[in-house]
């Protein structure tokens, strides 16, 4: 086994058993890709002591995966496990199942081409900002996230892990290790838009994930709608999806004729900031909706 | 963060270019600074430590990575590529990439080129035959400031193409217009070029500028002796430290403290620097430094510095008013209140800032025999000998004892004009006898130094029934924020400018320069016109929508032109070249119209009011929710200082070893004056440009030849130049005793004169030469005739004006209120363009700078003090731009030449927000037009056109 690269200020471990026994013993800044941990320093170097995820193999495997447990129906529901320190280009280039393309669309929205060569889909979770894309991306494929400490490890739904405004339900040694997402039906499609003021390194001042399934008779059978940057945390649709499950076709393309129902917004609370006042956001998180719906009945 | 610093300093072993390396640092530490201060690879620059620049941007195995936001320990073991490993085998041979940016001119200033060849880099090495899209998304995260990226783009896709599109530079033509590369570009491209952050002498201490967190306050320090031996400090450096301490633009007004003396005006000012090793300030924890500061009521916007009672900035101005601006010409109330048309308006602007990709850095040192030391500054700068002069007042020395040395500035556009670092470099290098560095942060760059000034404006535009302009009814505010710096020159720009490049008999013009504790306001690319163009072409259009006319035509009809009076009573008589401008853009304009309008009518509607308010309604438009418009506007500019003298100076000697070598005072900020100035000379001297070496900007070494600002490099010091070169070339034609039609140049040591059939010759090397090694000199000055303004601002305050007009067509999202500017044409009187390349280069820049200006720049102090709130646009927002060049030979101009640093900016804003109105029927009169303002004046369209 490869020695552990470490001493006081920094430490570098290559297995994850290595990981999580070090950030065991020590409270760390994990650093990932660094994108967004840096900038939120002053000075030269990172305060210590850093424990770097940059060697862990093991979190940045991308593979399909029996559920947990047993799934409604009796049969296994499959799983795609993203490693947690797998960066946006990875995702951008992998293989990724039908239904999951709105992560791929956002893995091109996020930054820039640098940041998107060294940003991971873990950092971007628990960095928990309300405007990370990543985040109404996997809520509408109702992701969970997998917490990892030595001897331990627990699965949360995305919804509970991330409790704020840059604020999570990651305990002290523990460390994220996986994104898991239920591989979606037959027939699913997922989109992710953005809004923001220019191209390219951009922050979004409005975010939309949908995730939806037509079912045979062109019914909408599933549908998932999470808009980010409009709370401090993104946040899904539920009455909006309610009224729009069971919908054919064509009353969706009705629906989509008229204004949204400001009620279906309620989950969004936006504030003002130098990326638009609260109104615009809430008349713009309605409108991307009705984009999106418009789109995904389009492709469909 | 100590922990961090005296963790153990182990060694990291990586390869860089190509070569095994070690690191013996904190394996914590950013990868950027590791490269520049540990392996001395400066060709990578910071622009912000936030990846929201990309200015240093290098290959992590082969893939491109912000080397700010990578450890050190994660590259143990791996490749790094800096832009000095780009170049092929040897150092000395370009890669093609290189090469491609030298030849296409994609690199201005310099400063991000690095980043943008490593982000192509890694482009090239996925894609051999990129397409503009993946150029795009390559160099997406890399921002430039001064090129708008396009001939970037052009260089890039170049090297997938069969056929480079390239003008091609033809070597045996005349020097001037030539499209001759740069002749910085291989130091640009190759990483050579220093900058202020990438030079300093071996013992240098550093500084840390301590700022005050309130708009007004005063401060007082406790024990700063036991705080300097806690904090392991070399001293300190307060207001005391300078004898004169204050500065100013105009010595009647010097009004700015280095460092604030017990009260602070703005939030950002500095009011301590401390002095010591890089990592003790780095590591500094702030709360410990002895300082109180005692809030005081603060005057923020023009409304609160202008109400009744407000306090005053300063003592000497009890009512916040620095100066005012008038111009009164024929009798504007009269004829507006009798004028069949007449439209008003109102118009706001933004605090906008520079945002070069360049922080404030340089050093400064102080050496000499005890009382004859001299202070030596390296420094990024516009304005080389205003530094040294202002510098010796505040200290106290005569100007022989102060040299400036300007490094290569990464970006200006009038942001270092004003002094920053400079007088902090010198109090801390004459009190402590060591050499001192400072390398400004991003955020107190962007806090601490001058913005373009919010304007807030009204105006009324008057014409007879058949489209005559008739009257301008002027008057705006600008908020010039804590200190006076261009206040005054903005003031009395404006009013010169406000009825545009239009012939208008009747004009009134009032400006005040407002005091507040907001950021200070000082030059930026325009002096206040950006600001005024924006309201004068808002009427303008208005005006020809009412009439019913093109919004070309009815300019065109109205343009000055050879012959005509100006508001201020000057008569043009030449080089007015508005009306050539608009007939360049005419074929294009009308077909773009037409596009548009089938555009518009395939999704919808045909145009008119009627349906634009129809298209309106939020709630009906999801799927097909574009609309695009066409809009047009005018400029004009003054080139040189409005008034005031600017002369210019310039040198020119010829070497014993047959070789030319000009004194170039005219400091390059990215804008070519070290390539222009010898294409000239050349000229003058009738002698290939290759002949002609040089020595840039050193106040020691060149003539005086005034600032970087007023886009007056290429006319006065160029004419400058010019003489020089005449002067030397009657001097050796002098000595040849040959008559004036002669031809001279040289021949290895030898000169030689030529003049129908008779060669005469003359050996240099046995010369006599000057200290310098001159055998002759040549000498040039210019100062641009003008005369002053009366009480009624009437006189002539510029030798000649430049012209442009410029459309754009835009393409709103109904939806969210977002506008994509998808080409711009820009038509352009530049006189003659001694180097087309790099006048396109500027219109680029400008144009890229307009568009920001428009939609998307705002600086909020506080808020915005970073490249990710603060937004510029990126190489994704550009449009397609096609320029025209109009050459209108200025006759007191070198060659016919005129500026267009600044007339380059001044036209596009105006043309986009006409363009939206003709896009969307909505005039919005503020910028930037942000998706939340356009989207709720859409809205508020909609429940008018709702309304019963």
């Amino acid at each position: 086994m490869p020695a552990v690269r470490s001493d006081s200020g920094w430490m570098q471990p290559v297995e994850l058993d290595q990981a999580l026994m070090l950030l065991h013993q020590t409270p760390a800044t994990v650093l990932a890709g660094g994108t967004d941990l840096f900038p939120s320093i002053a000075g030269a170097a990172l305060p210590g002591p850093v424990l770097d995820l940059s060697q862990l193999q093991a979190l940045r495997e991308l593979s399909v995966l029996p559920a947990p447990g047993p799934s409604g129906q009796g049969t296994v529901q499959e799983y795609l496990r993203i490693g947690a320190a797998l960066t946006w280009t990875d995702l951008l280039h992998a293989d990724l199942p039908q239904g999951l393309e709105a992560l791929r669309l956002a893995a091109r929205e996020i930054g820039a081409g640098q940041i998107q060569n060294r940003a991971t889909l873990g950092g971007n979770l628990c960095n928990a900002s309300p405007a990370a894309d990543s985040v109404p991306v996997l809520l509408a494929l109702e992701a969970k996230v997998e917490l990892r400490r030595q001897g331990g490890c627990r699965t949360l739904e995305l919804a509970d892990f991330i409790l704020g405004n840059r604020r999570t339900a990651l305990a002290s040694g523990e460390l994220m290790t996986a994104v898991l997402i239920p591989l979606p039906l037959a027939g699913s499609r997922s989109l992710f838009l953005k809004l923001g003021h220019r191209r390219y390194l951009v922050i979004s001042a409005v975010s939309l994930a949908i995730s939806a399934c037509f079912d045979a008779q062109r019914r909408l059978s599933r549908c998932a709608v999470a808009v980010g940057a409009c709370s401090a945390v993104a946040q899904r649709m539920r009455r909006l999806e309610q009224h729009l499950t069971g919908l054919a076709e064509s009353d969706l393309q009705a629906m989509l004729r008229a204004p949204i129902n400001d009620d279906w917004l309620g989950p969004i609370n936006p504030i003002d900031d130098v990326r638009g006042s609260a109104q615009f956001r809430r008349a713009a998180a309605g409108r991307l909706i009705l984009r999106g719906l418009a789109e995904l009945v389009g492709q469909s | 963060m100590n922990q961090a610093s005296s963790s153990e300093l182990k060694v990291t072993r990586f390869r860089v270019n190509g070569q095994a390396r070690e690191a013996v640092t904190a394996p914590s530490t950013r990868l950027s600074q590791v490269l520049r201060d540990e392996l001395g690879l400066t060709g990578t620059k910071v622009g912000c430590d936030a990846g929201d620049c990309g200015a240093c941007t290098v290959l992590l195995n082969g893939v491109q990575v912000c080397s700010c936001l990578v450890a050190l320990g994660q590259c143990a073991g791996a490749e790094v590529t800096t832009v000095e490993g780009l170049a092929q085998t040897g150092a000395n041979e370009l890669s093609a990439l290189q090469r491609s940016f030298v030849q296409h001119g994609a690199a201005q200033c310099g400063i991000c080129t690095p980043g943008m060849l490593m982000a192509a880099a890694d482009l090239l090495r996925r894609h051999r035959t990129p397409t503009r899209e993946q150029v795009l998304d390559a160099i997406g995260g890399v921002l430039c400031r001064c090129t708008g990226y396009l001939k970037i783009v052009e260089a890039i896709l170049a090297l997938g193409q069969e056929r480079v599109p390239v003008q091609p530079d033809c070597d045996d033509g005349a020097p001037v217009g030539r499209r001759m590369p740069r002749r910085d570009a291989v130091s640009k491209v190759s990483g050579t070029e220093l900058f202020g952050a990438d030079h300093a002498p071996e013992d240098a201490l550093w500084i840390r500028v301590i700022r005050s967190p309130h708009p007004s306050c005063q401060f007082e320090f406790g024990d700063l002796d036991r705080f300097l031996k806690h904090a392991g400090l070399h001293g300190v450096l307060t207001a005391r430290d300078i004898p004169n301490n204050r500065f100013a633009i105009f010595p009647d007004l010097r009004d700015q403290p280095a460092l604030a003396d017990g009260q602070a005006r703005f939030a950002g000012e500095a009011v301590l620097a401390l002095v010591g090793g890089l990592t003790e300030l780095q590591n500094l924890d702030l709360s410990q430094v002895p300082i109180r500061f005692s809030p005081l009521a603060a005057v923020n916007t023009l409304d609160q510095a202008t109400a009744p009672g407000a306090p005053a900035v300063h003592q000497r101005w009890p009512d916040n008013i620095l100066c005012r601006g008038r111009l009164l010409r024929g009798e504007p109330d009269r004829v507006i209140a009798s004028a069949p048309l007449s439209v008003s308006a109102r118009f706001e602007t933004a605090y906008i800032e520079h945002a070069y990709i360049e922080p404030e850095a340089g050093w400064a040192q102080w050496v000499g025999p005890p009382g004859q030391e001299r202070l030596t500054v390296f420094a990024c700068t516009q304005t080389p000998y205003m530094d040294r002069d202002e510098l010796a007042w505040m200290f106290g020395l005569d100007g022989s004892r102060v040299r400036i040395i300007p490094s290569a500035v990464g970006g200006g556009f009038g942001g270092k004009l004003d002094m920053s670092i400079q007088p902090l470099l010198a109090a801390g290098a004459i009190k402590f006898g060591r050499p001192m560095r400072i390398v400004y942060g991003r955020a107190e760059s962007m806090q601490s130094t001058t913005k373009r000034h919010p304007a807030r404006m009204r105006a009324t535009l008057a014409a007879d029934d058949t489209g005559r302009m008739l009257a301008y009814d002027f008057s705006g505010d600008f908020n010039t924020g804590a200190y006076a710096s261009w206040g005054p020159t903005v003031a009395n720009r404006v009013p010169i400018h406000a009825c545009g490049p239009y012939r208008v008999g009747n004009v009134r013009a009032l400006t005040r320069a407002i005091f507040t504790n907001d950021a200070i306001a000082g030059a930026f690319r325009g002096f206040g016109v950006p600001q005024s163009t924006l309201l004068n072409e808002t009427l303008v259009d208005q005006l020809a929508q009412r009439l019913g006319e093109d919004p070309l035509e009815f300019r065109y009809r109205n343009a000055l032109r050879a012959g005509d009076s100006t508001a201020t009573g000057q008569q043009l008589s030449a080089s007015v070249g508005l009306q050539a401008c608009l007939e360049a853009l005419r074929p294009a304009w009308r077909e773009a119209r037409k596009r548009v309008e089938s555009f518009n009518g395939k999704a919808h509607e045909p145009m008119g009011d009627q349906v634009v308010e129809d298209l309106a309604d939020p709630h009906r438009r999801h799927r097909t929710a574009k609309r695009r418009g066409v809009g047009i506007a005018c400029m004009w500019y003054g080139i040189g200082n409005t008034v005031i003298a600017n002369p210019s100076s310039m040198s020119v000697g010829l070497r014993r070893d047959g070789r030319f070598m000009l004194y170039n005072g005219a400091v390059d900020i990215g804008q070519g004056t070290y390539t222009i100035m010898p294409q000239i000379v050349a000229q003058a001297l009738g002698v290939p440009v290759d002949l002609i070496d040089q020595i840039t900007a050193d106040t020691d070494l060149t003539l005086d030849a005034g600032k970087s600002s007023a886009s007056r490099q290429t006319f006065v010091s160029g004419n400058a130049a010019r003489g020089a070169g005449e002067d030397l070339r009657a001097k050796l034609l002098a000595f040849l005793g040959m008559p004036h039609t002669a031809q001279i140049c040289t021949e290895g040591s030898a000169l030689f004169g030529h003049d129908r059939g008779e060669t005469r010759r003359v050996e240099l090397a046995a010369l006599p030469a000057d200290a310098n090694g001159d055998v002759a000199l040549g000498l040039g000055y210019f100062d641009p005739p003008t005369v002053p303004l009366d009480a009624d601002g009437q006189g002539v305050p510029y030798a000649t004006y430049g012209f442009a007009a410029q459309f754009a067509e835009v393409e709103v999202d109904i939806d969210f209120g977002t506008v994509r500017v998808l080409q711009v044409h820009a038509a352009h009187d530049v006189g003659r363009a001694i180097n087309p390349t790099q006048v396109e280069g500027q219109i680029h820049g400008g144009i890229a700078q307009g568009l920001g200006l428009a939609l998307m720049e705002h600086y909020q102090g506080g808020r915005t003090d970073n490249l990710h709130d603060y937004l510029i646009p990126t190489a994704g927002d550009m449009p397609l731009v096609q320029v025209h060049l109009i050459e209108d030979p200025e006759p007191l101009g070198p060659y016919g030449a005129k500026g267009v640093g600044e007339p380059a900016l001044v036209a596009t804003a105006p043309a986009i927000l006409n363009a939206i109105h003709a896009a969307t029927g909505v005039r919005i009169d503020l910028v930037p037009v942000t998706p939340d303002r356009l989207l709720a004046a859409l809205d508020a369209q909609w429940a008018a056109s709702q309304a019963p």
